[in-house]
């Protein structure tokens, strides 16, 4: 298959999913109740995602790590930021990823095997998941819904049970956590974990990589808190 | 290749497809011969500074996730499937193993377990014929001698132990068993370069353990210096901090050995050498008979095509490009599974891996993030043929212990297996587990079979339009018994170990090769060595059987894998087979076996 050819059929697979509204049920569609507001977007303008998957974003973040006694929850560690960031460089395009057809089903041992680049996933992937909520849900998307309906949602998306029209559900959930807990773990260079906040919680020293003076104190505590690849204190 | 390049070089006396590892042993030794030495590198240049500097390089993102210093699968990568006859499908994103690119290679972002090799998997088929019987190895496994000896190999592995600067205790000096180094292991000449590595809390333990329990603990041998160390070429190495980013990563410290830290220091200065990277060979040019390799022909930066002749080629990329090559030079016969005729391309095999968590309490803390390439406690009881195969029904064995390499929370979180994915629940579990816990990795053989081969892909092509190599490969339950057998006991070493509870991972039967999930970048095989031109590509020093100017180096050449990590192995060749060019091959260049 040519580059033209690849680049058009993509187009009109994108267009093909757009069209299509997501026939699906998840196992529970929940009642049109006990709405809640998804969390307030941050002060970050996202510079990928439109305002309505930006509203996703924070509510999925949100629910697959919340904030609790534990610990700072995915969308006070900036994980949507994080997320934005990693469309628009090299990972969001697929830029060191194999992406020449043909491409065809496969089982799950042979990888990604989707034209989609990270970023169309993304993009598709949310219309199509706001698209089955708004049917099954009284015309709320995803963001309008109560968290433990939510929950039920990403669930079926994980256990394949919700399946999304021109779309895996489960490739669209599979990057959607893998992306959020990236963000979550990773240094806050790239946009996410602000303030070093789930290393302090987990007890990750950050970027010290010097350990000669500890390898000999044996089950013993370390003793000091995270740093970053910037330099800052956590 | 037909079409005439757009540059010709001036001739060379010695050519290098890859500068890693082998690339980097067989220019220094070809210049120390006196040979004009031209290296291709299709990647960019890299060194200790700027490129790994702290502190970036402690990134886990950037180079531990986004694989920033591994092959660039956009452009060229490997089809996979589990079975002639199936249809391949493109290993579009980095998963099971890792290939480098790159200046230095692999050898930039390897762990450092720098083993050598046990003297009976060197000659694996008359072995296991001479112990158990011929009817032992059974139908369809495609194992066979390397056609080389321990013996004749132990000058090079102590060459490139020195040149490393390996950290490791002897267990067996001279003949001479001595208490501390593995009791296993094939005569040594000398001591290592520098004593082992300190050992974590987690790695205590589990040689506790394992001695209660009759086996023989000792520290894997490392190339982390665990001191400052200046090896034979004169180049320095300073001690290893336990930073935690080692595989995958550059090294900061100049502590872990690779090309730019152990060679290139010396070897870039002189004269009779020259560098090129952005240079992607695309094929082995031959003379009219195909008997004689005329040079290469190279891509350059400039997107222009480079014919450099040379007297010599020599194969030093990684196991799967070499192969390739090979293939798409026309040098050798494909193998064909079906007829079992062919050599190239036959024998690729794995790398078989297990392990097991043991999850602490919160009064011990293991400190995850204090972590080495290759330090650690092992056992080598289970390896090669150090226990009686008769009654267990399999070939191979594997080594296995505590390596503690760091605790990079995205990459090495271990949860307990009922722990969900998300949520609250998960959270919690990172909370409860993420300074608790230790693991025991289980490492091991998978023996070559008849059906598990590469070739070349019939659909897919690379960005420069060369067909894709194409990796037909599935486990066979030979392999799947021995993990079971090698797991199972350390199964039972993590349970003295006084956790809480323990949990084990191992390849169950029926599993296929499972593309996403990393095991190893031990990929061998392809252009295996051998005694015989009908069952291999190259003969004992490496050469090719068919062009004799050409040599192949690395791992390609292993005709079936071996319990250890290969470098130790691919290194000590790569000397043997410089030793025999510069001793004889140059005073009458021919076959030399």
């Amino acid at each position: 298959m040519s580059e033209s050819e690849k680049s058009t059929s993509r187009r009109n697979f994108l267009r093909t999913v757009v069209a299509l509204v997501p026939t699906v049920s998840v196992a529970a569609c929940a009642p049109f109740a006990a709405l809640k507001r998804a969390p307030a977007p941050q002060v970050y303008a996202p510079g990928y995602f439109s305002r309505k998957e930006w509203a996703f974003l924070h509510a999925a973040c949100e629910r697959l790590i919340p904030g609790d006694q534990n610990g700072p929850g995915a969308v006070e560690l900036g994980v949507p930021e994080f997320i934005d960031r990693e469309m628009e460089g090299p990972f969001g395009h697929a830029a060191h990823w194999y992406m020449q057809g043909p491409f065809a089903c496969a089982a799950p041992e042979f990888g990604y095997q989707s034209p989609l680049t990270p970023r169309e996933l993304y993009r598709v992937g949310i219309a199509a998941l706001d698209a089955h909520c708004r049917r099954c849900f009284g015309n709320l998307s995803f963001a309008g819904l109560p968290p433990v309906t939510q929950d039920l949602v990403l669930s079926g998306l994980e256990q394949g049970g919700l399946h999304l029209e021109g779309v895996s559900g489960g490739s669209f959930f599979g990057i959607l956590l893998q992306n959020t807990k990236e963000g979550y773990l990773a240094d806050p260079i790239h946009g996410g974990n602000k303030n070093m906040g789930s290393w302090k919680m987990i007890g990750f020293p950050g970027a010290r990589a010097d350990y000669l003076d500890w390898v000999e104190q044996r089950g013993v505590p370390y003793p000091l808190g995270p740093v970053d690849v910037a330099g800052r204190r956590g | 290749m037909t079409a005439p390049a757009d540059i010709t070089m001036p001739r060379t006396d010695a050519v290098l497809v890859g500068f890693g590892w082998t690339g980097a042993i067989m220019g220094m030794e070809l210049t120390e011969a006196g040979l004009e030495v031209v290296a291709l590198e299709r990647g960019e240049l890299r060194d200790t500074r700027p490129d790994f500097a702290y502190p970036k390089s402690a990134d886990e993102l950037t180079y531990g996730i986004r694989h920033q210093l591994f092959q660039d699968l956009s452009r060229e990568t490997v089809t996979i499937r589990h079975a002639p006859g199936q249809r391949a499908l493109p290993y579009r994103q980095l998963g099971s193993f890792l290939p480098g690119t790159g200046v230095g290679g692999g050898g930039v972002h390897w762990n450092g377990q720098h083993w050598r090799v046990l003297p009976e998997e060197l000659r694996l088929k008359s072995h296991l014929a001479g112990r158990y019987g011929k009817g032992f190895i059974p139908e369809g496994m495609t194992i066979q001698d390397f056609g080389v000896s321990y013996q004749d190999l132990e000058p090079f592995f102590d060459r490139f132990e020195r040149v490393c600067g390996t950290s490791g205790k002897a267990g067996n000096l001279n003949g001479a068993r001595v208490a501390g180094g593995n009791p296993f292991e094939g005569e040594r000449s000398r001591e290592f370069p520098l004593p082992p590595l300190k050992d974590v809390h987690g790695a205590l333990l589990f040689a506790k353990a394992a001695r209660e329990l009759g086996y023989h603990p000792f520290p894997e041998p490392a190339a982390n210096a665990s001191g400052a160390y200046t090896n034979p070429y004169g180049a320095q190495l300073g001690p290893c901090n336990y930073c935690g980013f080692c595989e995958r990563f550059g090294c900061y410290l100049y502590a872990k050995a690779s090309p730019q830290t152990t060679i290139l220091p010396v070897l870039l200065k002189k004269k009779n050498f020259a560098l090129r990277a952005g240079a992607q060979v695309l094929r082995v040019n031959l003379d009219s008979q195909g008997k004689r390799a005329t040079g290469v022909t190279y891509l350059n930066a400039q997107g222009r095509t480079v014919f450099q002749p040379a007297d010599l080629v020599v194969l030093s990329a990684y196991q799967l490009n070499n192969t390739r090559l090979l293939l798409l030079s026309g040098i050798g016969k494909p193998y064909r599974p079906a007829t079992g005729l062919g050599v190239v391309g036959r024998n690729y095999t794995y790398q078989m891996t297990g392990g097991v968590q043991v999850f602490f309490g919160k009064d011990q803390p293991m400190n995850p993030f204090i972590g080495t390439g290759a330090g650690g406690q092992v056992i080598d009881d289970l390896n090669g043929d150090h226990f009686d195969h008769g009654p267990l029904g399999f070939i191979g064995g594997g080594y296995l212990g505590v390596i503690q390499t760091g605790g990079r929370p995205i990459q090495q979180m271990t949860l307990p297996k009922e722990t969900p994915q998300w949520g609250a629940k998960w959270k919690q579990a990172i909370k409860d587990h993420y300074l608790y816990t230790v693991n025991i990795q289980t490492h091991g053989t998978v023996m070559s079979h008849r059906d598990n081969y590469l070739d070349l892909d019939p659909t897919y092509r690379d960005v420069y339009g060369d067909p894709l190599l194409r990796m037909t490969f599935d486990w066979k339950d030979n392999d799947i018994r021995m993990t079971q057998y090698v797991t199972g006991k350390a199964a039972q070493i993590a349970r003295a170990m006084g956790g809480k509870s323990v949990e084990v991972k191992m390849k169950q039967f029926g599993e296929h090769y499972d593309t996403r999930v990393y095991q190893t970048t031990h990929n061998v095989g392809g252009a295996i060595m051998g005694e015989h031109p009908e069952s291999s590509v190259v003969n004992r020093f490496l050469q090719s059987w068919d062009v004799h100017n050409v040599f192949v180096m690395g791992s390609s050449v292993f005709p079936q894998n071996i319990g250890y990590n290969p470098m130790g192995l691919a290194g000590a060749l790569a000397y043997w087979s410089a030793a025999a060019i510069v001793s004889n091959y140059l005073k009458a260049p021919g076959p030399l076996a």
